[in-house]
This record gives structure tokens, C-alpha cells and sequence, in this order.
């Protein structure tokens, strides 16, 4: 390729060519700057005491942790081992062993213990409410979000079957699920099927599943209904002489699902699932009802305690937007690594 | 090689269409047949009842011996024995040059990778186009596309090629490298069946003309029968109006 040498521009030049794009987007930051600055007076005028040093404690927090002993007797040993300590104690020829942290050990060989005494103390870092609530979330969306596929893929070649049968199974998943409130599907999944379920297990003398496990499979089935549309439409768009040549050379209605026509649909499809998966991360706040503790139970129950709303609730906002955009950025980074390839 | 008998295809949706009329006759092995008509004389669909892209309703049709409308029978097996060349190319946009002629022979076939990419080598140095063969199919011309699609129908060996309308989508300059494509694969003793509206080609390679209208084959005979003597009123109403 030629490149024309570029004649050296004044600044008036400049001006006239890329003027009028740096001018746009120094409006787009004004626009920014503008609502950012509104919103922080609102927040200043707003009657509230704001304490937002108070926030990290639900992310993280020290703790103190003990360990006690639980029985009588005499230390008769304690080996030191890659940083821990094994504590050997004695009573009536019976002997017990505890390992702690060898710094924060508060006991010596020959100590006499009785039962509560601490062997060692020290602090640890733990998980807060809010934190371990968006690890929930997060499970529970990307749980619900690969079985969603799993069952969208299905029953979205169920419905372009011409098998009555399979056919119209998908038909009435896919607008009973996506005709009916997730509120209620969560209910029904967990309060009928979960009781008659659990009820079954325990009468075979199996454990129950927990609450956990009803909400991701109320997410999936219902997150699978909406992804099967979105597959229809993608190998729908794809053109009919795909499959017929793929056919006319021999090849059987798998196969040519499989080679040409369904990679050729993953393509279209991938932005509209995004944007359904980011509707589900939002959409499993709902799981509240059914006793899982993810971001906005976990968020709620916080509130009562620490009567902050207002941080508390934009916390919990911003931190649905960092998943939320993840997963976005995800997606886009699929969509230019299967265009190129 | 190519029986039809009594062949009728209707079509309910859009509307109703008799497409196909007792349709009968046959194609020898080796034989170059080409079928021309006006628009919607049923000459495409004739052409895809072959290989069963369309079902026809009554009649018969037997593909060297076999009943390919019996419904035991294996019609991806048939399928992979009659090659079709499309009006729109139908080239997969997602694969290379290459993985489009190497894909049926892996999976129909089950041919090693290492010998389906030698064979379709070979076969893009036949229509002409070996050093494309790393290019996807959006970058080639029509008429380089359309040779792509030849190479792929070949790969699999077949024993009969059918050709729809192949060159009706490309611009008038390419379609003499498309054309002569197929004279070649003509005067390699192919079995061909061959849609076309490009007379100058049925004149040259066509074994036996046949002229369809109204879902009838109407007349048929030597390319020197029907263009220069044709019998029948409609045939001769045809060739005045296209020469």
C-alpha cells in the first residue's frame, strides 16, 4: 500500500478536519460530568447522614479465633511443623491432639489445661455478608447459565422439529416460562416441587436438597426458555441453501447441524444472549424469597442491622454492574475471536 | 442411470403450484442432458426432485437402480453419490476454500484429513483455483465461488452432477470460466443434468435438449432438433423471444 507523505498542518487545519469530533466528544464528557455532579448534590442535599467508612466491614472483617482445649490434662509435648504446632495433651493415658498456628500459640509443655482453656488465639481476615452474597450470585448465574444453554440448545432444535410431539413440548415450555412470572416459577419450584421432592428422599432415607438448588434450577428453566427462542431465530436466520447443500453433499441433518449451520448461528446469537444472561445475573435477586442469602438478601438483611440504606443499596448496585459488565466484556470478546476465526 | 416416471410435485404454500406434471424420462450414464424453459416451468424443481431436496408426490425415481423415493431407502447414501451446484453458490462462509471441499469428504466420507486435503488440491487445480484455497468464500468473485462449489460436489465422487441455473448469479464476464468447467467435466463422460439458460453452452455440450413449460417436458431431442428444428409451437414461441 502507498502512503501519501502528509503535508505538515498547522493548527487551523487540524482544527477544520478533527475539530468537530474532539468537539463531540468533550460534549459527551460534559454530559458525564453534568449528571455525575447532579447526582452528588442530590446526594448532599438529601437529609442523610452519609457514612460510607462504614461500608467495608460488610466485604471483609478481622476475627478473632480461638481455640480451646476440651479436655483436662497436661501438655506432654508439642512439635513444631511447617509453621504449625501440634499440641499433645494427656489424661488418664488418653491422649488428645490439637494443631494451631505455632506464632500464636499461648500455651508450653507442662502446662496443666482444663476444658475452655485457649490454646491459641489470633486474628483472621473473613469474608463479609455482602462479599460472600456476590460470590452467591455469581455461582447461582453461571450455574443456571450453562445448564440454560445446555436445555436452550435443545429445545430450540425441538422447535423447528417437525415431530409434533417435540414440537409442541417446546412450544409450551417456552411461553408458559416466558409467559409467567419468575416470582411465581421460584415459588413453584421450590414450595410444590421442592416439598414433594424432599418429602420422596426422605421417606428413601436420601438427603434433601437444599433451597440452593431449587432457585439455580428455577433460573436455568427458566433462562433456558428465552435462549431457546434466541437459538430458533439464529439458525432460522441462517440461509435455507445452507442446509441444502450441506444435505446434497450427503451429509445427515446432525451433521449438518453440527458443521455448518449451528456455527454459522452462534455467530448472530451471541449478542442477544448476552443480553439474556445479564438479565438472568439480575433476575436471581429473586432467589431472596426462597431463603438464598445472594446480593439483595444479603444486601436487605444488612439494611435492618445497619440502618444504611442508601450506601448500602448503591453498593449493591454497583456491584451487580461489575458483573454484569464483565460478562459483557466477555461476550464481546467471544464475538471478535469467532469473527476472526 | 437417471429413471423418472410419471412424475407430479405440487405446492401448497404460498399458493398452489402444479410444478411438476407427469414428468417421465431418463438420462443415460455418461450423458449430458440439458433442460431449458421459461421461469417457472418447473425446470429447477424437476432438477431437485432428483436428489430429494424436494419430495416428489407421485411417480418414481431411480438414481442408478436405486428407489430414491422408497422411504427405506438411505437418501443421505443416494445424496452423497449425485453432486448438485446451486444458482447462489451455497459455499459455507464460515469455512475456508479448503475446509469447504475437505468437510463432506471427512464426515460423509470419513477420509483421512491428510487424503481429503489432497484430493480437493487436486481438484482445485482443476477448476483453476489452487492458490485461493486458503481464502474465505466472501473474498472470490462469483464466478471463482460457483468453481468452489463445483470442487466440492466433486470431492465426493458422484456419479451424476446437477447443475441449477449455475451461472445465473454471476456477472457476465465470469460465467465463461464456470461454463468451460463444465464443458470439461461434459467431455469427461460426466453424467450431467444441466438448468440453464445459456444456450451457446446447450448448443456445445448437451448431449439431448429438453424444453419444459408448465410443468411438462414439451419437447426434447438432439441440441440440433430443438434449436434449429423444433416441432412443437411453444418451443419454437421460446427460442424467438431469447435469440
Amino acid at each position: 500500500m502507498r502512503y501519501k507523505k502528509m503535508a505538515p498542518t498547522s493548527i487551523t487545519t487540524w482544527l477544520r478536519i478533527r475539530g468537530s469530533y474532539y468537539f463531540w466528544v468533550l460534549v459527551f464528557f460534559l454530559f458525564i460530568f453534568g449528571i455525575a455532579s447532579f447526582l452528588y448534590y442530590a446526594t448532599v442535599k438529601v437529609d442523610y447522614v452519609w457514612r460510607w467508612y462504614r461500608i467495608p466491614q460488610y466485604f471483609y472483617y478481622h476475627d478473632k479465633v480461638e481455640i480451646l482445649s476440651e479436655i483436662e490434662g497436661k501438655i506432654t509435648k508439642i512439635i513444631q511443623k511447617n509453621g504449625q504446632a501440634v499440641v499433645f495433651i494427656q489424661e488418664d493415658g488418653q491422649v488428645k491432639q490439637y494443631t494451631v498456628p505455632f506464632k500464636s500459640l499461648q500455651v508450653s509443655e507442662g502446662d496443666l489445661i482444663y476444658p475452655g482453656d485457649v490454646l491459641s488465639s489470633h486474628e483472621a481476615l473473613r469474608p463479609g455478608i455482602l462479599l460472600l452474597g456476590l460470590w452467591l450470585t455469581l455461582k447461582v448465574s453461571m450455574i443456571a447459565i450453562s445448564i440454560g444453554i445446555i436445555m436452550g440448545l435443545i429445545t430450540g432444535l425441538c422447535r423447528i422439529s417437525s415431530n409434533p410431539a417435540l414440537k409442541w413440548t417446546a412450544i409450551t415450555y417456552i411461553e408458559l416460562v416466558r409467559g409467567s412470572p419468575l416470582l411465581v416459577q421460584i415459588f413453584i419450584w421450590y414450595f410444590v416441587l421442592g416439598t414433594v421432592l424432599n418429602a420422596m428422599f426422605s421417606r428413601a432415607g436420601l438427603p434433601q436438597i437444599p433451597p440452593l438448588w431449587y432457585g439455580v434450577a428455577s433460573l436455568a428453566f427458566f433462562v433456558g426458555a428465552y435462549v431457546a427462542e434466541i437459538v430458533r431465530a439464529g439458525i432460522q436466520s441462517i440461509h435455507r441453501g445452507q442446509m441444502e447443500a450441506a444435505r446434497s453433499l450427503g451429509m445427515t441433518y446432525a451433521n449438518a447441524m453440527q458443521h455448518v449451520i449451528l456455527p454459522q448461528a452462534l455467530r448472530r446469537i451471541l449478542p442477544p444472549l448476552a443480553g439474556q444472561f445479564i438479565s438472568l445475573i439480575k433476575d436471581s435477586s429473586l432467589l431472596g424469597i426462597i431463603a438464598i442469602r445472594e446480593l439483595t438478601k444479603a444486601t436487605r438483611e444488612v439494611v435492618t442491622t445497619s440502618l444504611q440504606p442508601y450506601e448500602l443499596w448503591f453498593v449493591c448496585a454497583l456491584l451487580y454492574l461489575i458483573l454484569t459488565f464483565s460478562l459483557s466484556m466477555f461476550v464481546q470478546y467471544l464475538e471478535r475471536r469467532i469473527v476472526i476465526s | 442411470m437417471i429413471d423418472v416416471q410419471n412424475v407430479s410435485k405440487t405446492f401448497y404454500v404460498p399458493h398452489i403450484v402444479k410444478a411438476l406434471r407427469n414428468v417421465t424420462c431418463k438420462v443415460d450414464f455418461g450423458e449430458a442432458v440439458v433442460v431449458i424453459g421459461p421461469s417457472g416451468s418447473g425446470k429447477s424443481t424437476f432438477l431437485r426432485c432428483l436428489n430429494r431436496l424436494e419430495v416428489a408426490e407421485e411417480g418414481h425415481i431411480y438414481v442408478d437402480g436405486i428407489d430414491i423415493l422408497d422411504r427405506k431407502t438411505n437418501i443421505n447414501k443416494v445424496r452423497a453419490e449425485i453432486g448438485i451446484v446451486f444458482q447462489s453458490f451455497n459455499l459455507f462462509p464460515h469455512k475456508t476454500v479448503l475446509q469447504n471441499v475437505t468437510l463432506a469428504q471427512t464426515v460423509v466420507r470419513k477420509r483421512s484429513k491428510e487424503e481429503a486435503k489432497n484430493k480437493a488440491m487436486a481438484l482445485l487445480e482443476k477448476v483453476g483455483i489452487p492458490e485461493k484455497a486458503n481464502v474465505y468464500p466472501d473474498q472470490l468473485s462469483g464466478g471463482q465461488q460457483q468453481r468452489v462449489a463445483i470442487a466440492r460436489s466433486l470431492s465426493m465422487d458422484p456419479k451424476v452432477m446437477l447443475f441449477d441455473e449455475a451461472t445465473s448469479a454471476i456477472d457476465p464476464e465470469m460465467i465463461r470460466e464456470v461454463l468451460n468447467v463444465m464443458q470439461t467435466l461434459a467431455s469427461e463422460g460426466m453424467t450431467m443434468v444441466v438448468v440453464t439458460h445459456e444456450m451457446g453452452f446447450a448448443r456445445e455440450a448437451a448431449d439431448r435438449v429438453i424444453f419444459m413449460d408448465g410443468g411438462r417436458i414439451v419437447e426434447e431431442g438432439s441440441p440440433e432438433e430443438v434449436f434449429d428444428n423444433p416441432v412443437e409451437e411453444r418451443t419454437q414461441k421460446f427460442l424467438s423471444q431469447i435469440i
